[in-house]
């Protein structure tokens, strides 16, 4: 145990791959509550797989491979895609799901289309594209980490700068609109945020399990307060954990790749919760019914309310 | 079998197979369950290779078809206890069966080559090349055969169960009373959703699947809203861009799954614009119409109330409806020029004058 705490502060490699995760279980953990609380979870999902496309033509039109002119292309491709969404759901009979996947869809078919190309022209340069796929947490550097610090930082500083005006935008957008916040300005800076976070993740967890980066944390954080700012304070805590439990998992382990790890970890914490945390958890839920089942009167009205649980 | 025969084929059968489920995904606003089951078959089908000792088709199948149904239900179920919301749930499940198949392929296969690409693009580029043979003979592509079936299954499940599918879509609530059982239905669907992905990640990869099922039967969503013409229209278009697909893929040398799905989403995009109610254009062409429509009744109207009073000079210049009733330029403009070619207004020196037809046509509206 203690070699291991050796490992994480010295080992190089460890350092970089246990920070850079850190940092985005916090980002899209506290993005991810925003996201969840609003019924966009998989919002994040349809980013993360519009952003293929903006990183090949990044590369195709600059012809450099530096992260931060990939990861711009990404967030200018993410955020096309979202504009896309909004025309979508807003302007047709579709709903807000088949906007999502057909947005994730094609965009990705457009990215894997360009990806391709680029292979065959057998450009010496063209390697190392494939990784936003699923990610390659393990080949972080200091570089990347200081990239993330840099940019997740500025997210959550606007975040904290805009809290007021997130938190009316997600518990009730009319009384926003009434009180004449710019509610579409909002949404569109909240996404583009979550752009940031799904930048930050391609490089760590790709762009398949991305997905479960925005959503597990503030999934697992719910069950456990009703109040938001400590859900934003247990979601970026459950994602950080999750982040460099799965690092030094898969750092110990020989064959276990850092992003599935990660996700994996992941989903115990939300199972965990969902199980297990006070007041909301099904355990308690079900030892309640029996509870109530084998002795005590008949239910009354209220008690049947109660042993509803609580909304999601 | 040739590839250029066995590939286009190939495309055209999936892309079918998808489109005719992907119909009832959207109306029943479901389309990210797509989503979650083609991406969570990877650890049932790597299960079943594991357990067979190797790539046996059979076994995979059944591993991908249980991991399929896993999902559904987990899904359901997670839905159910109301702690998460139905995106979310997906959120939740689907990439955890991903990262669980990818550790699997890692952890079991390091030295077989399952490649990541194949798993995400599938390979239909070498579908000619794995046939299928029973004892000495040679029938040909397996994937044709597999896709082939596939069609079938999903036609006759599409076109036995219409009423039933029909009724829990439109009115699950009236469907129940009627003694059909929406929860049947929504498991029989999925299973057989289920089962296409299974055949289609071969070809064309999990990812793009979900393009294959949900695209064309959007596109056609846009072009009408009756089910029995969207259905055809979904299966036309998802085969039409397979084929376009396909020699888009062969002139530029690229991915052919890739192109596939990047001309569903062009054929989208045409439709997007181009549909004659939903469209984005008819919609714009639409709005404006009825923008100019309103502003020459106004016009209409505000000449009739002051034509027989003494500010009638001052009230019809053109300039007053700048100056006085502060009408923007754009809209004075439309304003005029509706009124004139509706033959409501006459110019007269810088004024406007009521036409008798104008005069009725305010008067219509003022007693409406």
């Amino acid at each position: 145990m203690s070699g291991l705490l050796r490992d994480l502060l010295f080992d190089y490699t460890l350092r970089n791959v246990a920070l850079g995760s850190a940092l985005l279980g916090i980002v899209s953990g506290v993005l991810g509550t925003f996201a969840l609380l609003r019924r966009q979870g998989l919002l994040g999902d349809a980013l993360a797989h519009a952003a293929l496309p903006g990183i090949c033509l990044a590369f195709l039109l600059t012809g450099s491979k530096a992260p931060i002119v990939l990861l711009l292309g990404a967030g200018i491709a993410g955020w096309v895609g979202t504009m896309l969404l909004l025309l979508i759901v807003r302007r047709t009979l579709l709903s807000e799901d088949a906007a999502l996947g057909i947005v994730l869809s094609t965009f990705f078919g457009v990215g894997v289309t360009l990806l391709t190309f680029i292979n065959q022209r057998g450009d010496a340069n063209q390697a190392g594209l494939d990784k936003y796929l699923f990610g390659q947490a393990a080949a972080l550097v200091a570089r990347d980490v200081i990239t993330f610090a840099i940019l997740g930082g500025a997210a959550l500083l606007l975040v904290l700068l805009f809290s007021k005006e997130f938190t009316l935008l997600t518990f009730d957008p009319a009384f926003a609109s009434s009180l004449g916040f710019g509610t579409t300005r909002l949404s569109i800076l909240l996404t583009s945020l979550i752009v940031v976070a799904v930048v930050i993740g391609l490089q760590t967890v790709g762009v398949v399990l991305m997905a479960a980066m925005l959503i597990g944390p503030a999934a697992a954080a719910r069950q456990w307060t009703n109040r938001l700012a400590p859900m934003i304070a247990l979601s970026a805590l459950f994602g950080a954990t999750a982040g460099v439990s799965g690092a030094l998992l898969s750092f110990t382990r020989q064959g276990l790749p850092t992003g599935p790890t990660i996700v994996l970890t992941l989903t115990a914490i939300v199972f965990g919760s969902l199980l297990f945390a006070p007041a909301r958890g099904l355990v308690w839920d079900r030892l309640r019914q029996r509870h109530r089942a084998l002795s005590g009167p008949m239910p009354t009205p209220v008690a049947l309310v109660e042993s509803e649980g609580s909304r999601p | 079998m040739s590839s250029e025969i066995a590939v286009p084929l190939t495309g055209v059968l999936v892309a079918s197979a998808c489109a005719l489920l992907g119909n009832f995904l959207i109306l029943r606003r479901m389309a990210m369950m797509a989503d979650a089951i083609s991406h969570a078959i990877l650890p049932g089908l790597v299960a079943g290779y594991v357990l067979a000792h190797g790539p046996n088709l059979l076994a995979g199948f059944l591993g991908a078809v249980l991991a399929a149904a896993i999902t559904v239900t987990a899904v359901q179920a997670l839905e159910r206890t109301r702690r998460v919301d139905g995106g979310a749930a997906i959120g939740i499940v689907f990439p955890a069966m991903f990262a669980l198949g990818t550790v699997l392929v890692t952890s079991q296969f390091a030295d077989v080559h399952l490649d990541a690409d194949a798993i995400l693009f599938g390979n239909i580029e070498f579908v000619a090349f794995d046939t299928l043979t029973i004892g000495e003979r040679d029938l040909g592509p397996r994937s044709i055969w597999v896709m082939s079936a596939l069609c079938l299954i999903n036609v006759l499940f599409v076109g036995l169960f219409t009423k039933e599918l029909k009724l829990t879509t439109f009115d699950a609530g009236l469907a129940a009373a009627l003694g059909f059982s929406p929860v049947l239905v929504h498991y029989a669907l999925m299973l057989v959703l289920s089962v296409t992905a299974v055949g289609a990640f071969s070809a064309v990869g999990a990812v793009l699947v979900v393009a294959l099922v949900i695209v064309p039967a959007a596109t056609a969503y846009l072009l009408t809203e009756r089910l029995a013409l969207m259905i055809p229209l979904s299966v036309a278009f998802g085969a039409a861009a397979a084929l376009i697909g396909y020699r888009a893929a062969i002139a530029w040398d690229t991915s052919i799954a890739g192109a596939m799905v990047s001309a569903t989403g062009a054929l989208f995009g045409l439709a997007l614009l181009g549909a004659p109610r939903q469209g984005l254009i008819a919609r714009a062409w639409r709005t404006r119409r009825q923008r100019a429509t309103i502003a020459s009744q106004m016009l209409a109207v505000h000449l009739f109330n002051h034509e027989s009073g003494p500010e009638r000079d001052e009230e019809s210049r053109v300039a007053h409806l700048r100056e006085g009733l502060r009408w923007s330029p754009q809209r004075t403009g439309l304003a005029i020029a509706g009124a004139t070619r509706r033959g409501w207004v006459d110019r007269d020196n810088g004024r406007l004058v009521l036409t008798a037809r104008g005069r009725q046509a305010a008067e219509q509206v003022v007693a409406r």
